[in-house]
């Protein structure tokens, strides 16, 4: 008897779990095709960095920084006035997109080919690349090639993270969960310096907290194209941020986009990159 | 499924894992074990010592731990466990600090298991004449043990999977590769996967070995 009620409860609770799976899927797939035909007017949700100083970073109930410049410009340019701003970790930006949690990522994603396996890309709206960031008042690292014996940050599990322990078996690294924690340890001279994109590294030197005691080494080691990640295969609104793109880069918003965001800390673009041109949409 | 673990060494990442976990339940018993005895002592100053490490640390968030035995200890302080290699100081301090957590819920399980043993088993052991620690090393203890298998256990197989923790601090084991994978490869539910049935192999057999020893050690009464 216990059983059989039990059987039953569980039955009903698996159920009812099933429905409203359901009925969320139901809810995403109206809202997603109502945003990719939309240009008139309509709500979009963008995924950006919520912590990231200087590209998307949350400041009360403002977003502020280069990325969400960006998105601000696109989301105007498509006819989206209402946005909606979604926290887009990096580990889930993949999942974030194919379930049409968002419709757009501007998070310091870079275009891959593993990447473009599970969703599309437009831009790149920005090039990149891994440096290094140490204390002002240290001149022994010029580069990568100075690191030797020296102790480095990064994130746990980063590609700038890899890349060091393929490249440079002699540097050692300490990884902690996010960049603010490296930051912490590089001002108490815990490591000797701070590598991942340079965007990133210029803007933790621009925070107040932090202004000439840091600086960005200047000399990249890889490159890194940010592009906008959208749902795999749209190609219509990968036109369309193209278009915006190439628009905010014509009009010298983008510019005045890197001056605003990234200046403060002395942070020079490296121009013969930069603004790059989108890729061809596919 | 079978690409990730043909590209990346998951089973070196679990091998940092075990080890860890080992370590940190050595580590754990041990504390665990004296701020027991400190709880149960009739020193009153041992008795606050032992209360305050069993607030102290229960109550502290475990990746708050991790955290200030790097940025805190090693950096600030300058308190290396191994002054040389980066990973290996980050790896010691993890064990430490794993064993630390873990070892105020093992003395509050061992308490419980002092509890289940009979008042008149003290009384007896201090009516032939042994001091209290004699009486905690052969009358109290042993029994405790017996009848803590259970929340042991259940402590030990919490020290498993908070091992992932140590990953704030970058040490080498499962949730540090797995951060590399989804780096890699996009988060897909086949990485998830192959963490998640990981550690159910790791947890599980243990689990069931438990709940065996802890019905065949039970003190019969």
């Amino acid at each position: 008897m216990k059983v059989r009620q039990l059987s039953a409860v569980l039955a009903a609770s698996v159920l009812t779990l099933g429905l409203a799976a359901c009925g969320d899927s139901a809810k995403d797939g109206a809202t997603d095709s109502g945003s990719t035909g939309s240009s008139g007017g309509k709500s979009v949700k963008i995924g950006i960095k919520f912590d990231q100083p200087g590209l998307g970073l949350k400041v009360g109930s403002d977003y502020k920084g280069f990325d969400v410049d960006v998105a601000k410009y696109v989301a105007k340019e498509l006819g989206d006035s209402d946005i909606t701003w979604v926290q887009s970790p990096s580990a889930q930006r993949e999942t974030l997109l194919s379930t049409g949690q968002v419709d757009m990522i501007f998070a310091t994603y870079s275009i891959t080919d593993k990447r473009k396996e599970q969703v599309s890309f437009a831009g790149p709206y920005f090039i990149a690349g891994q440096d290094l960031l140490v204390r002002a008042d240290d001149s022994s690292i010029t580069g990568p090639d100075s690191l030797t014996g020296k102790k480095l940050c990064s994130v746990t599990g980063s590609t700038s993270a890899q890349k060091v322990k393929d490249k440079y078996p002699g540097v050692q690294l300490q990884e902690f969960g996010t960049y603010s924690e490296c930051v912490a340890a590089l001002v108490s001279k815990g490591v000797d310096a701070l590598t991942t994109d340079n965007t990133i590294l210029a803007g933790y030197a621009s925070q107040d907290q932090y202004k000439g005691k840091l600086k960005v080494v200047g000399k990249t080691f890889s490159e890194e194209r940010y592009g906008v990640g959208i749902k795999k295969g749209d190609t219509a609104l990968c036109e369309k941020i193209n278009t915006a793109l190439k628009k905010m880069v014509d009009s010298g918003d983008w510019q005045k986009a890197v001056n605003d965001n990234l200046g403060p800390a002395g942070f020079k673009v490296d121009t013969s990159v930069n603004p790059p041109k989108p890729d061809p949409c596919s | 499924m079978r690409e990730i673990l043909n590209n990346y060494d998951v089973l070196g990442a679990f091998w940092g894992t075990i080890k860890l976990s080992i370590l940190g339940t050595i580590g754990a018993l041990i504390l665990g074990t004296i701020v027991a005895v400190l709880r149960l002592s009739p020193v009153r100053v041992f008795q606050w010592i032992g209360t305050w490490y069993v607030n102290t640390f229960r109550n502290t968030p475990l990746t708050l731990l991790m955290l200030f035995s790097i940025l805190g200890m090693s950096y600030i302080l300058g308190i290396q466990l191994n002054t040389t290699d980066i990973s290996s100081n980050v790896f010691r301090w993890a064990v430490v600090m794993l064993s630390v957590y873990h070892g105020a819920f093992i003395c509050e399980a061992l308490r419980s298991g002092v509890n289940t043993v009979p008042a008149g088993q003290s009384e007896a052991a201090r009516a032939i004449g042994l001091t209290f620690g004699q009486s905690m090393q052969h009358v109290l203890l042993p029994q405790a043990f017996r009848g803590a298998v259970a929340p042991i256990g259940s402590t030990i197989i919490a020290l498993i999977k908070n091992s992932t923790v140590a990953a704030v601090i970058g040490a080498g084991e499962a949730a540090n590769l797995m951060s590399v994978v989804i780096e890699n490869e996009g988060s897909g539910f086949s990485v998830f996967l192959t963490f998640a049935i990981g550690f159910v192999i790791l947890t599980l057999p243990l689990g069931l070995l438990i709940t065996r020893m802890s019905r065949r050690l039970a003190v019969k009464r």
